[in-house]
C-alpha cells in the first residue's frame, strides 16, 4: 500500500473482541457486518471476559470462532434453550444466541418462544435472511410470496407453503420481552441503527432487564442469486415491505 | 475538510464492491488484482477525494478495512 498513515490518527480498526480468522461467509454476506457490529459491542461495553456466544446451525455455525470470547456451537434451532441453561447456571455472564431464520423460526420455533416467554434474561440475534443458506437456499418460514428457492423453484405459493411468517411480531404479543426490534443493513444508516439496537440488547441483559430480541433483515447474495449491492437493494425495496422496520416491543 | 486514507487488508477482501457502493466521495474500485482466494480487491482510486468517514469500513462484511484521518490542530 503506498499511502503514508505515518500522520493520521487511525479511525476505525478491527474490533479487539474478534479474532483474526477469515470469515467462511460469501462475498458480501451480511452474517459479517453483524459478526464487526456484536464485536464492537463486545468491546465498547468491556464484557468480553464474560460474555459466551451461543453459534446455531447454519452458515453462522463456525460463530465460536469468531469472537475472542467463549462460545458453544449447539443443536439446530437450539440456540435460546441453550442460552437458557448457561444464563440459569451463570447468571454473571452475558449471552447472546445467534441464530439463522432457519434455525429459530423454524426447526427451533418451540424453544424461541418459549425462552421469550419466559422472559429469560439474554440476547438474541436472528438473522432473517429468508432463505436456508447454508444447505444450498431451500424455502424458509420467512422465503416471500412468489420468491424462487430451491424447493420453490415457481416461487412460493401460499396455497401450499403459506406466508412468510413475521415471527418478532409473534414474540411482541407476549408479556414477557422488554425489548424486540428488527432492523436492517442495506446501507450505513441502518449500519448504525443496527448498531444501536444490539448495544441495546446487550445493556438490557447486563442490567438484569430480561429477554431482547434483535432481528435483522440480512442478505444472501449467493442464494438470492443476486450481486450483493443488487441484494442491499433488494431489501430496501422489497423484503421491508414484508417485514417494516423498527421496535415493536420497547419496555427498557 | 480533513484528509482521510484507508487500508485494505487484500487477503481478507473477497471483492464484493459493497465498499464501493458505500462511499459517498467514489473514491474506492476494483483494482483489477486478484488475491489468493482469486477474488479482485477493493483499492483506493481517488485516494485525494477520502474524507476518512468510515462508512466503507462500517459496510465491509469482512472487516478488512482500516481508515486513518488526518490530525487536525486544536
Ligand atoms: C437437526 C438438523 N436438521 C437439519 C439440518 C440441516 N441444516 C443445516 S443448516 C440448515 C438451515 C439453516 O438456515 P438458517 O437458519 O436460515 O441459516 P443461514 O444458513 O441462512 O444463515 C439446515 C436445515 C441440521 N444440520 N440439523
Ligand atoms: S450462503 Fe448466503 S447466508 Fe450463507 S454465507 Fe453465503 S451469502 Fe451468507
Amino acid at each position: 500500500m503506498s499511502v503514508s498513515v505515518e500522520r493520521m490518527v487511525k479511525v476505525f480498526e478491527r474490533p479487539r473482541s474478534l479474532t483474526g480468522a477469515h470469515s467462511t461467509y460469501c462475498p458480501g454476506c451480511h452474517h459479517g457486518i453483524l459478526t464487526r457490529i456484536i464485536g464492537q459491542t463486545i468491546d465498547d461495553l468491556g464484557i468480553v471476559e464474560r460474555t459466551v456466544g451461543i453459534a446455531p446451525v447454519g452458515c453462522a455455525v463456525f460463530a465460536y470462532r469468531w469472537y475472542r470470547c467463549d462460545a458453544l456451537q449447539v443443536a439446530h434451532g437450539r440456540a435460546s434453550a441453550v442460552a437458557t441453561g448457561v444464563k440459569r447456571a451463570r447468571p454473571d455472564l452475558v449471552v447472546f444466541a445467534y441464530q439463522g431464520d432457519g434455525d429459530f423460526a423454524s426447526i427451533g420455533t418451540a424453544e424461541s418462544i418459549h425462552a421469550a416467554n419466559r422472559g429469560e434474561n439474554i440476547t438474541v440475534i436472528f438473522v432473517n435472511n429468508q432463505v436456508y443458506g447454508m444447505t444450498g437456499g431451500e424455502m424458509a418460514p420467512t422465503t416471500l410470496v412468489g420468491q424462487k428457492t430451491t424447493t420453490t423453484p415457481d416461487g412460493r405459493d401460499p396455497a401450499l407453503f403459506g406466508y412468510p411468517i413475521r415471527f418478532s411480531e409473534m414474540i411482541a404479543q407476549l408479556e414477557a420481552p422488554v425489548y424486540v426490534t428488527r432492523q436492517a443493513l442495506f446501507d450505513t444508516k441502518r449500519i448504525q441503527e443496527t448498531t444501536k439496537a444490539i448495544r441495546k440488547a446487550f445493556t438490557n441483559q447486563v442490567e438484569r432487564k430480561g429477554y431482547s430480541l434483535v432481528e435483522v433483515l440480512a442478505t444472501c447474495p449467493t442464494n438470492w442469486h443476486m450481486k450483493p449491492v443488487e441484494a442491499n437493494r433488494h431489501v430496501a425495496e422489497v423484503v421491508t415491505k414484508v417485514f417494516p422496520l423498527g421496535d415493536l416491543v420497547n419496555r427498557g | 475538510m480533513p484528509k482521510g486514507t484507508v487500508l485494505v487488508d487484500e487477503e481478507r477482501c473477497k471483492g464484493c464492491g459493497l465498499c464501493i457502493a458505500a462511499c459517498p466521495q467514489k473514491v474506492l474500485g476494483f483494482s483489477g488484482r486478484l488475491n489468493r482466494s482469486g477474488y479482485d480487491v477493493a483499492c483506493m482510486e481517488r485516494p485525494e477525494s477520502c474524507l476518512g468517514c468510515a462508512f466503507c469500513a462500517l459496510t465491509c462484511p469482512d472487516v478488512a478495512i482500516e481508515v486513518y484521518r488526518e490530525k487536525v490542530a486544536s
